[in-house]
């Protein structure tokens, strides 16, 4: 049952990128062009996308279940620390690059857009270094 | 449509739509070796994948222009690969889910991303 919700709800997603213009990279680069030919489009896309997501994740914080059965499983931490911030800065710098969050590339892939294939290769490779190399860095020391 | 595809995945699956924990974690299994659990994960990542697919039985696909070198993907790749993760989050994750539930963790994290986005872009537009 969770398997069929988060296939349709994966499409919906990728249906909702691609109509917001997220598959875009030119369009993602002229709403990061802030000093330049400004399209504030985008924001309306991630606006709307949290005022629907606001009223779902109300009615989530007030179950025990989620449809499915299964407990709602949304993280509880509260710090904000080095590792959070320096995650959003290189984040954000290969978004305003190639002009492609994850989501996105993703559903561009699935088009068959060449230059989304690249980014997703070179995204799993940097995925795997962070994994490999470099989730120690931040790694809190053991509590006496 | 975004934000419902959040809310049905919270609601009805009981997990956050967050992009790169969704494929971060799904390409955890695969290195390690084992699939198992990663259902989830990867029938939202095949709904992803499939959407443009579905989309084209009504409509054709709006256009998608490239803005960098092949290089320049592949480094983009990279740092959104490790951004993604040291963060634990993107712009669905920590931009829609994060910011729906109020958080100030990924209040944080968008607001580092943002900047980061409109600074390089202003570079590559206008300084390089």
């Amino acid at each position: 049952m969770n398997i069929l919700i988060a296939l349709l709800s994966g499409s919906i997603f990728g249906i909702g990128l691609i109509a917001g213009g997220m598959t875009n990279p030119a369009k993602v680069q002229g709403f990061l062009d802030l000093f330049g030919l400004w399209d504030p489009s985008l924001a309306l896309v991630m606006g709307g996308a949290i005022a629907v997501g606001t009223v779902g994740f109300w009615r989530a914080g007030r179950r025990e279940r989620a449809w499915s059965g299964d407990t709602i499983d949304i993280p509880k931490s509260r710090v904000i620390d080095t590792r959070l911030v320096l995650g959003g800065l290189l984040f954000g710098a290969g978004w305003g690059i190639g002009g492609f969050c994850p989501g996105p590339a993703l559903t561009a892939l699935g088009a068959g857009f060449m230059p989304a294939v690249w980014f997703v290769l070179a995204m799993l490779a940097g995925m795997w270094v962070h994994d490999r190399f470099l989730s120690t860095l931040f790694a809190k020391p053991p509590a006496p | 449509m975004i934000g419902l595809s959040a809310t049905l995945l919270v609601l009805g699956a009981g997990r956050i739509a967050g992009i790169a924990g969704i494929v971060g974690g799904a390409f955890q299994g695969l290195v390690r070796g084992s699939l198992q659990g990663q259902g989830v994960r990867l029938a939202f990542i095949a709904g992803m994948v499939l959407a443009p697919t579905l989309w084209q039985w009504v409509k054709p696909l709006p256009e998608s222009v490239n803005v960098a070198s092949t290089g320049a993907l592949l480094l983009a790749g990279l740092l959104v690969g490790v951004g993604v993760r040291m963060g634990n989050g993107c712009t669905s994750g920590h931009g829609v889910c994060g910011l729906s539930r109020f958080s100030m963790r990924s209040l944080a994290n968008v607001m580092a991303f943002m900047g980061a986005g409109f600074v390089v872009v202003y570079l590559i537009k206008h300084l390089l």
